[in-house]
C-alpha cells in the first residue's frame, strides 16, 4: 500500500514467491524444449544436454561467489580516493 | 559542394553558434543541427572527397564507405536523441560541449588520413571533458583532469606513432594498418587507450559516472565507439585483439557485480560490450567486422537508454547508489519500463537489438574454431544478463522499498528513451534495416528454434541463479564502497612511489649539503688557522727584523756581484 493509496501487484505476501516460481518453471520448460528441435552444435560440448542452461547457471554463480571474494581484496570505504 | 564538407562539420560550427541564440528557439536549433548532418551524410557520394593540400600532404576529409557510413549513421541519431534527452538543460556550454564533441567523432569516422584523424581524436577529448567538469563538485573537477590527462596522452601516442608511420613508409593514409612496426604499434596503443583495453580501461569507470546526467549520456556514445571504429579500420585481423576483446568481456563484469554506483556498474558493462567488439575486429572476417558494426550500433542505443533511465533516477532521487535505492517503480513506472527495454537488450533477449548483433559475433568466432573464446564470450554474456539485465533494472526499481518517493521523469526524457527503446525493439524484431547498413552483405538468420531456445536458456538460468542466491542470501548486498581498480596505480601507488623517490632525493641532497658544509667549515679553519690574525703568515714582524732582511739581502747581492 502507497501513501497515495494505490495497491501494487509485488506488495502483497507471496507475490515474489510466486515470481520466484515462474523462473523455475520456466527454465523447466526451457530444459524440456531442448528435445523438440533438431540442434546443430558447432563444437563437440554443444550437445551435452542443457548445455547452455547448465553453463549459465554455473558460470553466474560463480561469478556473484567470485566477486564476493574479490570484494575482500578490493573494497575500500567510500571516501578512499577523497582522504 | 556538399560532398566537400566533412560530415561533422555542421554540428561543430553549428553548436558554436547555440550561446548566440535565443533560449527559446536554442533546442529546436540543437535539434536542427543532426537532422541535417543526417541528411547531408545520406547524400554523401561514396569514395574520397573533400582533400586538402597542406605542408605538402594530402588531408582527406570526407572518405565515405560502408564502415565510415555505418558509424556516421548511429553517431548522429544518437547525436539526435542526446538533444532531446538534454531539453531541461539550461546550460548553454554543456550543449555546446556535446555537439562539438559528437561531431568531432563524427567527423573523425570519415577521414581518410592520420592526420585530420589525430585532429578529431584531439577535439573529442577537449570537447568532452567539458561534460563532466559541467557537474561542478571537486570529485568532477578531478576525475574530469584524470580523463583529460589519458585522453590527451592517446593523443600524443597516436600522434608519435603517426611520425614513425610516416618516416618508415612514407603514408598517412588511414587504411589497414596491422602491429608492423613501432608506428603502428603506437598507433594501436593509442587507439587501446581511448578502447579502454585491460589495464588502460579505468579512465572510462572513473569518468563517466561523474559526469552530469546529460553529459554520461553523451560521453557513452561516442569516444569508445570511435576507437572500435578506428581499430575495424586499422587493425582488423589482428589476432591479439581476440584474446584483449575476450579478456575485456570477462573481467569488468566481476567489477560491476559488487559496484554500488549503478551508473559506474554500467561503465564497467560498456567495457564488457566494448570485448564483444573487439574480438569481432580480431577475428577480421566479414561476418565478424559486419557483427561489431552491428554490436556497437545496437550497443549505443541500447547502452545510451540505460544510462537515460538511470540518469533520470539521477535526476528525481538525487542518488544513484543501489544501497539507497529500490522500489522506485512505483514513482517512476515509465522510467522503469524503459530501464527493462534497455536490460533485455543488452542482455540479448530475443526480440531485442542485443539478440541480432551479438549473435553475429558469437557465430563468426564459432566458426573460426576458437572455441576457448567462444566459451568466455558466452561467460560474458550470462554474466552481463546478471548484472545489467537484472541488477540495474532490480536495484533501482525494485528489490527492498527504499521508501523513495519522487515524481516520474521529466516529459523529454520520457520522449528520448521512448524513441531509443522503440529503436532497441524495432531492431530486434527486424533486423534487415540494420544488416543493410553493415559493410558487408549479410547472409545470416538470426531467428532460428536452436538459437532462439538456447538463448532462452542461458539467460533464464542465469536470472534463476541470480534468484536462487538472492532467496538464499549468498547474493553480496549493496554496499557503500570504493573498489580498487587499476586507477589506484596512478591514483595512489604512483604518488606514493614519487613521493618515496621526492623523499629519498631530498634526504640525500639534504646529507650531501651537510657533509659539504662540514668540509667547507673545516677549509675555512684551515685558512683561518694559517691567515687568520694568529696565522704564521699573518703575524706583523718588529722593523728590526725586517732592517736584518735587507742586511741579509745585501750581503748576498754583493756576494753575488764579486763572484
Amino acid at each position: 500500500m502507497d501513501e497515495n493509496g494505490k495497491k501494487y501487484w509485488l506488495d502483497k505476501p507471496g507475490s515474489v514467491t510466486l515470481v520466484y516460481r515462474a523462473v523455475w518453471v520456466v527454465c523447466a520448460l526451457l530444459a524440456v524444449a531442448e528435445f523438440f528441435y533438431a540442434q546443430h552444435p558447432v563444437f563437440e560440448f554443444e550437445s551435452f544436454p542443457v548445455f547452455y542452461g547448465l553453463f549459465g547457471f554455473i558460470v553466474c554463480v560463480g561469478l556473484v561467489l567470485g566477486a564476493k571474494e574479490l570484494r575482500k581484496i578490493l573494497k575500500r570505504a567510500e571516501d578512499y580516493y577523497d582522504r | 559542394m556538399i560532398a566537400d564538407l566533412p560530415p561533422g562539420l555542421i554540428l561543430i560550427l553549428g553548436a558554436l553558434a547555440i550561446p548566440f541564440i535565443p533560449a527559446g528557439l536554442r533546442r529546436y536549433y540543437m535539434l536542427a543541427l543532426p537532422a541535417l548532418g543526417l541528411l547531408q551524410l545520406l547524400l554523401l557520394p561514396t569514395g574520397m572527397q573533400g582533400q586538402i593540400e597542406m605542408f605538402g600532404h594530402t588531408l582527406t576529409f570526407v572518405r565515405v564507405d560502408g564502415l565510415a557510413k555505418a558509424f556516421g549513421i548511429i553517431f548522429l541519431l544518437a547525436a539526435f536523441i542526446s538533444v532531446i534527452y538534454g531539453w531541461h538543460e539550461e546550460e548553454a556550454l554543456q550543449h555546446v560541449a556535446a555537439l562539438v564533441y559528437a561531431g568531432a567523432a563524427i567527423g573523425a569516422v570519415f577521414v581518410g588520413d592520420l592526420i585530420s584523424l589525430f585532429i578529431f581524436w584531439e577535439l573529442t577529448a577537449i570537447a568532452s571533458v567539458f561534460l563532466i567538469w559541467a557537474r561542478r563538485t571537486e570529485r568532477a573537477y578531478w576525475a574530469g583532469m584524470r580523463y583529460l590527462v589519458v585522453q590527451i596522452g592517446s593523443g600524443v601516442i597516436l600522434l608519435a606513432g603517426v611520425v614513425l608511420h610516416y618516416r618508415a613508409t612514407g603514408s598517412i593514409a588511414f587504411e589497414h594498418l596491422g602491429v608492423v612496426s613501432l608506428g603502428t604499434t603506437l598507433i594501436f596503443i593509442a587507439f587501446g587507450i581511448k578502447c579502454a583495453f585491460p589495464l588502460l580501461h579505468n579512465w572510462l569507470q572513473d569518468s563517466y559516472p561523474e559526469a552530469t546526467v546529460f553529459g554520461t549520456v553523451v560521453l557513452s556514445v561516442f569516444t569508445t565507439k570511435l576507437a572500435v571504429y578506428a581499430l575495424a579500420r586499422g587493425y582488423a585481423g589482428t589476432e591479439m585483439l581476440i584474446w584483449i576483446g575476450a579478456l575485456m568481456s570477462a573481467f569488468p563484469i566481476f567489477y560491476a557485480v559488487i559496484e554500488n554506483d549503478l551508473r559506474r556498474v554500467l561503465a564497467y558493462s560498456l567495457n564488457n560490450q566494448l570485448g564483444f567488439m573487439v574480438v569481432g575486429i580480431g577475428i577480421g572476417t566479414e561476418l565478424a567486422i559486419n557483427g561489431t558494426v552491428a554490436h556497437a550500433f545496437t550497443h549505443i542505443l541500447y547502452k545510451a537508454l540505460l544510462f537515460m533511465s538511470m540518469g533520470a533516477v539521477l535526476y528525481r532521487v538525487g542518488t544513484i547508489k543501489g544501497s539507497e535505492l529500490g522500489g522506485l517503480y512505483k514513482s517512476m513506472p515509465m522510467t522503469a519500463g524503459f530501464c527493462i527495454v534497455g536490460a533485455a537488450s543488452i542482455s540479448a533477449f530475443p526480440l531485442f537489438s542485443g539478440f541480432v548483433s551479438k549473435s553475429l559475433i558469437l557465430t563468426a568466432a564459432a566458426g573460426e574454431g576458437h572455441w576457448l573464446v567462444w566459451l568466455v564470450l558466452l561467460f560474458a554474456s550470462a554474466g552481463v544478463f546478471h548484472h545489467s539485465g537484472i541488477k540495474i533494472p532490480f536495484f533501482a526499481f525494485f528489490a527492498r522499498d527504499s521508501g523513495k518517493r519522487c515524481e516520474e521523469a521529466p516529459t523529454s526524457m520520457l520522449i528520448a528513451m521512448g524513441i531509443t527503446a522503440a529503436l532497441c525493439i524495432g531492431i530486434g524484431v527486424w533486423p534487415t534495416g540494420l544488416y543493410r547498413i553493415l559493410p558487408f552483405p549479410v547472409d545470416f538468420v538470426p531467428y532460428t528454434t536452436a538459437h532462439v531456445i538456447t538463448q532462452l536458456q542461458l539467460l533464464m538460468f542465469s536470472a534463476l541463479a541470480f534468484s536462487v542466491l538472492l532467496r538464499t542470501g549468498l547474493y553480496p548486498p549493496e554496499l557503500r564502497s570504493t573498489n580498487l581498480d587499476s586507477d589506484w596505480l596512478y591514483r595512489r601507488l604512483f604518488p606514493a612511489l614519487l613521493r618515496f623517490i621526492g623523499d629519498m632525493v631530498a634526504q640525500i641532497h639534504y646529507r650531501s649539503l651537510l657533509r659539504a658544509q662540514v668540509r667547507l667549515h673545516r677549509f675555512i679553519a684551515t685558512v683561518y688557522r694559517h691567515h687568520g690574525p694568529q696565522g704564521a703568515l699573518a703575524r706583523t714582524w718588529p722593523t728590526g727584523s725586517t732592517v736584518l732582511w735587507v742586511a741579509v739581502l745585501l750581503c748576498a747581492t754583493l756576494f753575488f756581484y764579486y763572484l
